[in-house]
C-alpha cells in the first residue's frame, strides 16, 4: 500500500466537488433556475476529465504499485475504536469512478435535453449531483465505516429521485419501497460491520483481510453473508429485487444511471471489493451464486410478461445483476469477469434505457408498448442506438454481451460438479430468456403496425440527447471487445481481485459452448419472432396463458411481501399505536393525573388557619419523636 | 476534613473548665464581622431618631450597604481562621464563614431589592406601618413616597442573627441567635405596601407558627442539657459516649431541637407557614426569608448534625430520610396545582430544602458522616440562594394597576410583551428544575452524588421528585411564551439600578456556577471543616 502522490492526492475533489455543486444547487432555490442544469451537467464531466488523469498516473505503475491509499482524516478516535477516513484509489475503485464520471456525463447532458421542459430541472441536477458525490464515495472509501456513509447517501439519492415527481402517487409508493427494501439490506451491512469492529476492532479494509483469516470459519461466513444481504438490498437481488422495477418512476435518466449503471450494481462492487472474504468461506460463495441464478432467471421471466417499456428494462437489469452475482460468487479469478460484464451493462443497459427515455419523450410520456410500433422509421437514431443495446445484451457476437456474458456462462459449468452444471444451465437458459424478452420488446416497440394515440406525434429527440445516445451505442457495440482486447480489464484489475484463473479442465469445451449459446440465443430471438413478429400486437392486454399472468405479476413477489410482510406489518404497527396511545400515554397521563388529583387533596390540608398549620406542626413532631423513640427501643 | 470523621475526641480539643467563673476569652478578630452587622444595626436605629425624615431612607440604604459589604470584606480578610471562643459558645471555622459570607452576598443582594423605588413610588415597603389599613390616611399614604425605614436596621438585626446562627457551638446561644433573627423578619413580613392584610396576616401567622417553634426547640434544648449537663455541642457529642442519664432525654431532646431547625429551613411537615409568608410578604422579604433565612437554618442544621450528633447518626438517619422525602413529594406534588406564582417558589424551596437534607445522609465507607455531604450542601445553598434572589426580584417587576400581577393567569404571553424578562426568567425556572447549564444541575448533582452511597433509593425518589416539580416551572414557561397575552396583562417594568444588579448578579452566578463551577466546588470543599 503506498500513499497517494502528485494528482492522486486531490482526489478528494472527486466526493467534494460534486457534493459542493449538489448543495449549492439545492440550497440556492430558484435563483439558479436558468443556469443551474448547466453547472450540474458540467461538473461529472469535469470529474471524468480528472479521473481519466488518475487513470494514466495509476497505469504507469505496476503490480501492488497501483494500489494507493489518500488519508484524509480522522474521523473517529474514541479510546480503542478509530476510523480514519480515507480514499483508496486502485484498479476496482478507478474502474468504477471511470464508469459513473463516464457514463454520468453522458447521462447528465442527456437529462438537460431531457428535462428541459421540467420545472424542477435544477432540483433534478442537485439530486443527480449527490447521486455523483455519495456513490465516488461508495466506491472510493478504504473502510467499510465510510463506505457505508457512500451506501447511505445513494439510497438517499436513489429515494428522492425516484420520487422526484412525488405528487404522483405511484412514484412516493415506490420510492418509500425502494427505501424500505434498501434499509433491510442496509441492517446486513451495518451488522457486518458490527461484526468486522467486534471480532477485529477495525473496518479497514486492509485491516478485515488482514485479520480476518485468524477468525472462526462461522464468523467470516455470518460477516459474508451479512455483507450479502446488504448487496442484495442494494442490486436489486433475490429476496429484495421488487423495488428495482417499481423504481422505473422516476424520470428515466435516474433509470439508467442509477437504477441500471451504476447504483444497483454497488452490490457487486462491495462483494468483490470484500473478495479476501469470500474468498475465506465456501458457503458464502455458494450463496452468492444462489442468489445471482435465482435472480437472473426471475428477472428472465418477469420481463417477458410486462408490456411496459422500462419496466423490461428493469427486469433486465435485475436479471443482469444477477448474472455479475453469479460470477462473483464463483470464487477467486472470476470476480474480474464479474466486473467485466458489469461495466459493459453499464454501457449497453444506459443505452437502453435513453433509447426508451427518447421513444417516451416523443410519445408525450407514454411508456406502455401495445401503443407503440412501428417507431423504427420516425426514430432512426433512437432506433439505431436501441439495436446497438439490444445486440449487446443479447450477445451478439462480437457485441459487448458476447464478450461479458458468455464468460460468465462458460466460467459457471467449469466451477464443476453438480453445481457447475446446475448454474451453467441456469446461465444458458436466462441467455435464452434474455433474447426472447430483448426480441419482444424490440418489435413491440419499433416494427410493426403503428399503434399510437390520436395525440401522439413521434419525432426523433434533441441533440443534447441524440449525440450521448449515440456514444452509448457505440460503446455498448465495441466496449466488451475493448475491455477483453488482450485480457485487459482483467490484467488491469488483478492487483485487487486476484489472478484470473486459467481453468485446468473445462466441463464443456469453450467453443461447444460458444456454439451452444449462440444457438439458444438464436433460439429465443427466432421465437419472440414467431409470437409477436408475424401477429399484430393487440392493443388491450390479452388474458395470457398462467405463466404470462404469473410473469406480469412478477412471479407473485409483491403479492407475497404485502400479505406475508406488509400486511402483518401493519397489524403490528396497529397494535402497537393503539397500545402506545392506551398503555404508555394512558400510564403516562394517568400518573399525572394521579400526581394532580393527590396535589388538589393535599393541597386543601394547606387552609390558611394558623391553627391547623400548629395542628400539623405538632402531629410532625409528633410523629418525629416516636420515630426516635421507636429506634431507641427497638 | 479527617478531624470531622475521626472519633468525637479530636473534635473536643478545647479544653473544659468546671467549676468557678471564668471570664471568657473572646476572640474580636474571628467575631469582628458579626459585631460590624450589629453596630451598624443599632446606628440605623439611631438614624431613625436623629435624621430628619427625608434623608432616612438614603441613609439607611447607604449604611445597611456598607456595614454588609464591610462585614463581607472581613469575612474574607479572616478566612482560614478556625476558632471556637466566646467560652466555647461560637465556632469561626470553614463552614461558618462560608456561608457568613454567603449570607452576607445575599443579604445584600435582597436590601438592593428592598430599596427599589423605580417600579414602585417609595418602594415595597408600606410608608407608615401602625396606620389602620383602608382609613383616609392609609389610602393617602399608599401613594407618598415615605417608607417605613426601620426595615433597614431590622434586617441588619436579622442578618446579624443570622450570621451567628451557623456558628452557634452553644445550643442557648443558638436559640438566642434564633430569635434574633425571626423577630426582626416577623416584623418585615407584614410591611408590604400593597395588599397590607395579607402581608399583616402572614406575620402574624409567622410569629405565632415562629413562636411555637421556638418553644420546641428551647424545650428540646432543656432536656438536651439535662443529659449531658451541658448545652455545648461538644459536650453532648462526648456525653454520648460517658453519660449514665436515660438515652430518651437525648432522643427527645434531640427531636425536639430539630424540629425547631426544620421549621425554619421550611421543611414538611413544618412548612407549613412557607407558602402563606412568601406569598403575603413584600417580595424583596420574600427573596430575603427564602435565601438568608433557610441558608442560617442549614447551617445551624448542619452544625448540630456534624458537630454534635455524629456519632448517633445511625438513630437520626431515619428521621431525615422520612422529612427529607416528605418535603421533596409536598414541595413538589402540592406545587403542581398553585396559581399563584410567588406560591409556587414557595413548595419549590420546600422541595428544594428536602433536597439539600439529602447531604447529611452521605457517609464514608465507614459508616461515618462524609465530608462530602457538608461540602455539597455549602455548594447548593449559595447557588440556590443567588438563583432565588434574582428569581423573587424579577417577580417584582411584573406589574399591573393593583402593584405586583403575581397570579399565573396574568403571566400569560408575557414573552410578547417582554423577551428579555421571558428568556431570563425561563432560565432561572431552568436552574430551579435543575437542568445542565445551570448552577441548579451543578447542586443538584453534587448533593445526590454525596448521598448516593448511602441513600440510593432517596437519590432516585428525589429525582421523581425532580421531574414532578419541573412541570411546574415548564407551565410558568409555556404561559409566558405559548400563552395569547391577556387583553389588560401585566407590563414588566424597567427598575432602577439597585434590582437591575441584584437579578444580574443572581443570574450571572447561576449561569457560571452552571458552566464553570469548579473554583466555588473548590471553595466549599476546602470550608467544610467545623471545630467543635
Amino acid at each position: 500500500m503506498n500513499a497517494a502522490h502528485g494528482i492522486q492526492s486531490a482526489a478528494w475533489l472527486l466526493v467534494v466537488l460534486p457534493a459542493l455543486s449538489a448543495a449549492f444547487l439545492l440550497l440556492m432555490g430558484r435563483r439558479a433556475d436558468k443556469w443551474g442544469h448547466l453547472l450540474g451537467a458540467i461538473v461529472p464531466v469535469v470529474l471524468f476529465g480528472y479521473a481519466a488523469m488518475l487513470f494514466f498516473s495509476i497505469k504507469s505503475e505496476s503490480g501492488q504499485g497501483r494500489i494507493r491509499d489518500l488519508h484524509l482524516f480522522n474521523w473517529i478516535p474514541v479510546g480503542g475504536f478509530n476510523v480514519d477516513v480515507g480514499f483508496q484509489i486502485d484498479p476496482l475503485s478507478l474502474t468504477f469512478v471511470l464508469l459513473i464520471t463516464g457514463v454520468g456525463s453522458l447521462i447528465h447532458i442527456y437529462s438537460v435535453g431531457y428535462m428541459s421542459h421540467d420545472e424542477g430541472r435544477r432540483r433534478f441536477f442537485g439530486y443527480l449531483n449527490l447521486f455523483i458525490a455519495a456513490m465516488l464515495l461508495l466506491v472510493l472509501a478504504d473502510n467499510y465505516l465510510t463506505l457505508y456513509v457512500g451506501w447511505e447517501g445513494v439510497g438517499l439519492a436513489s429515494y428522492l429521485l425516484i420520487a422526484y415527481y412525488y405528487n404522483r402517487d405511484s412514484a412516493a409508493t415506490a420510492a418509500k419501497k425502494a427505501f424500505i427494501a434498501n434499509r433491510v439490506g442496509d441492517v446486513g451491512l451495518s451488522i457486518a460491520i458490527m461484526l468486522m469492529f467486534a471480532y477485529l476492532g477495525t473496518t479497514s479494509f486492509n485491516g478485515v483481510f488482514a485479520g480476518a483469516g485468524n477468525l472462526s470459519h462461522g464468523v467470516v461466513t455470518a460477516i459474508a453473508l451479512m455483507l450479502l444481504l446488504g448487496a442484495c438490498g442494494k442490486s436489486g437481488q433475490f429476496p429484495l429485487q421488487t423495488w428495482l422495477p417499481d423504481a422505473m418512476e422516476g424520470p428515466t435518466p435516474v433509470s439508467a444511471l442509477i437504477h441500471a449503471a451504476t447504483m444497483v450494481t454497488a452490490g457487486v462492487y462491495l462483494i468483490a471489493r470484500s473478495a479476501p472474504l469470500f474468498n475465506l468461506t465456501e458457503t458464502g460463495r455458494t450463496v452468492v451464486t444462489i442468489v445471482g441464478a435465482i435472480t437472473l432467471l426471475y428477472g428472465c421471466v418477469c420481463a417477458f410478461g410486462q408490456d411496459d417499456l422500462k419496466k423490461v428494462l428493469a427486469y433486465s437489469t435485475v436479471s443482469q445483476i444477477g448474472y455479475m452475482f453469479l460470477a462473483v460468487g464463483l470464487g477467486p479469478g472470476v470476480y474480474a469477469i464479474g466486473i467485466l460484464h458489469l461495466v459493459g451493462h453499464g454501457f449497453f443497459k444506459a443505452a437502453l434505457f435513453l433509447s426508451a427515455g427518447s421513444v417516451m419523450h416523443a410519445m408525450n410520456d407514454r411508456i406502455d408498448m401495445r401503443r407503440f410500433g412501428g417507431l423504427a422509421k420516425v426514430m432512426p437514431i433512437t432506433y439505431g442506438v436501441f439495436v446497438c443495446g439490444y445486440l449487446a445484451i443479447i450477445g451478439f457476437p462480437f457485441a459487448t454481451g458476447y464478450f461479458t456474458k458468455d464468460k460468465i456462462i462458460e466460467s459457471a459449468f467449469d466451477k464443476g460438479g453438480t453445481s457447475g452444471w446446475i448454474l451453467g444451465l441456469a446461465a444458458l437458459l436466462g441467455a435464452a430468456l434474455t433474447a426472447f424478452y430483448m426480441t419482444r420488446a424490440l418489435l413491440m416497440t419499433f416494427h410493426g403496425a403503428k399503434r399510437w394515440e390520436d395525440d401522439v406525434h413521434p419525432h426523433e429527440a434533441p441533440r443534447t440527447m441524440t449525440v450521448p445516445m449515440i456514444l452509448l451505442g457505440f460503446l455498448a457495440l465495441v466496449g466488451g471487445g475493448a475491455l477483453t482486447f488482450g485480457g485487459g480489464l482483467q490484467n488491469w484489475l488483478e492487483p485487487v481481485v486476484g489472478k484470473p484463473e486459467e481453468a485446468g479442465v473445462h466441463t464443456i469445451s469453450p467453443t461447444v459452448l460458444l456454439a451452444l449459446t449462440l444457438v439458444v440465443v438464436a433460439g429465443g430471438v427466432a421465437g419472440a419472432y414467431l409470437v409477436f413478429g408475424r401477429r399484430p400486437v393487440p392493443v388491450t392486454q390479452p388474458a395470457g396463458s398462467p405463466i404470462t399472468v404469473a410473469a406480469r405479476r412478477n412471479l407473485y413477489a409483491d403479492a407475497f411481501n404485502e400479505s406475508v410482510l406488509m400486511r402483518p406489518g401493519q397489524w403490528l404497527v396497529r397494535g402497537l399505536v393503539f397500545f402506545d396511545n392506551k398503555g404508555v400515554d394512558g400510564a403516562v397521563n394517568s400518573v399525572a393525573a394521579g400526581f394532580g388529583g393527590g396535589s388538589g387533596r393535599l393541597r386543601r390540608i394547606q387552609t390558611g388557619f394558623v391553627r391547623s398549620y400548629a395542628l400539623s406542626m405538632f402531629a410532625g413532631a409528633a410523629a418525629v419523636l416516636a420515630v426516635l423513640l421507636a429506634v431507641r427501643f427497638s | 476534613m479527617s478531624a470531622l470523621t475521626a472519633v468525637p475526641a479530636n473534635i473536643l480539643a478545647a479544653g473544659t473548665n468546671n467549676g468557678a467563673f471564668v471570664t471568657p476569652s473572646i476572640s474580636y478578630a474571628a467575631i469582628a464581622p458579626i459585631l460590624i452587622v450589629l453596630a451598624a444595626a443599632c446606628v440605623g436605629v439611631l438614624f431613625e431618631a436623629v435624621l430628619p425624615r427625608g434623608q432616612r431612607f438614603y441613609a439607611q440604604v447607604a449604611l445597611t450597604l456598607a456595614a454588609l459589604l464591610a462585614a463581607f470584606i472581613d469575612v474574607i480578610a479572616i478566612r482560614g481562621h478556625s476558632v471556637v471562643t466566646a467560652s466555647r459558645a461560637i465556632a469561626i471555622d470553614g463552614t461558618s464563614l462560608f456561608l457568613q459570607g454567603t449570607i452576607l452576598v445575599l443579604g445584600a443582594l435582597a436590601v438592593l431589592l428592598l430599596a427599589e423605588r423605580g417600579v414602585e413610588p417609595g418602594s415595597a415597603i408600606v410608608a407608615q406601618a401602625a396606620v389602620v389599613v383602608g382609613s383616609p390616611a392609609d389610602r393617602r399614604l399608599a401613594s407618598s413616597d415615605r417608607v417605613q425605614t426601620e426595615i433597614f436596621p431590622l434586617a441588619l438585626f436579622a442578618v446579624g442573627g443570622m450570621l451567628i446562627f451557623p456558628a452557634a457551638n452553644n445550643l442557648l446561644l443558638m436559640f438566642v441567635a434564633l430569635e434574633v433573627l425571626s423577630l426582626p423578619l416577623y416584623l418585615m413580613a407584614g410591611l408590604s405596601r400593597r395588599r397590607r392584610l395579607l402581608s399583616q396576616e402572614a406575620a402574624i401567622k409567622y410569629f405565632l407558627l415562629g413562636a411555637f417553634a421556638s418553644a420546641f426547640f428551647l424545650y428540646g434544648v432543656a432536656l438536651l442539657y439535662g443529659y449531658a449537663d451541658s448545652a455545648n455541642l461538644s459536650d453532648i457529642l462526648r456525653a454520648q459516649n460517658t453519660s449514665t442519664q436515660s438515652d430518651t432525654l437525648l432522643y427527645l431532646g434531640f427531636g425536639l431541637l430539630i424540629v425547631g431547625l426544620l421549621f425554619k429551613a421550611g421543611i414538611a411537615p413544618f412548612h407549613s407557614w412557607t407558602p402563606d409568608v412568601y406569598q403575603g410578604s413584600p417580595t424583596p422579604v420574600t427573596a430575603f426569608m427564602a435565601s438568608c433565612t433557610k441558608i442560617a437554618a442549614f447551617g445551624a442544621i448542619l452544625r448540630v448534625l456534624y458537630v454534635g450528633f455524629s456519632v448517633s447518626s445511625w438513630n437520626w438517619r431515619p428521621i431525615i430520610w422520612t422529612v427529607a422525602i416528605a418535603s421533596i413529594a409536598v414541595g413538589a406534588v402540592v406545587g403542581l396545582t398553585q396559581t399563584d406564582v410567588k406560591r409556587i417558589l414557595a413548595y419549590s424551596s420546600i422541595a428544594h430544602a428536602g433536597f439539600i437534607l439529602m447531604a447529611v445522609l452521605a457517609q464514608n465507607a465507614q459508616g461515618q458522616m462524609d465530608v462530602s455531604g457538608l461540602s455539597s450542601s455549602l455548594f447548593y445553598l449559595a447557588a440556590y440562594g443567588l438563583t432565588t434572589i434574582a428569581a423573587f426580584g424579577m417577580v417584582t417587576l411584573v406589574r399591573d394597576g393593583n402593584g405586583e400581577a403575581t397570579h399565573l393567569s396574568q403571566w400569560s404571553g408575557l414573552a410578547r410583551r417582554s423577551p428579555l424578562f421571558a428568556v431570563t426568567f425561563t432560565f432561572l425556572l431552568l436552574a430551579f428544575a435543575g437542568i445542565p447549564l445551570t448552577s441548579g444541575f451543578t447542586g443538584k448533582f453534587v448533593v445526590f452524588r454525596a448521598a448516593y452511597h448511602s441513600a440510593a433509593p432517596l437519590v432516585v425518589i428525589a429525582l421523581i421528585g425532580s421531574a414532578i416539580a419541573a412541570f411546574f416551572y415548564l407551565r410558568i414557561v409555556v404561559m409566558m411564551f405559548f400563552a395569547e397575552p391577556a387583553e389588560d396583562g401585566p407590563s414588566v417594568v424597567i427598575p432602577s439600578a439597585l434590582s437591575s444588579i441584584a437579578i444580574t448578579v443572581g443570574t450571572g452566578a447561576t449561569l457560571v456556577l452552571g458552566v464553570f463551577p469548579q473554583p466555588l466546588l473548590d471553595l466549599a470543599d476546602h470550608a467544610a471543616k467545623l471545630r467543635g
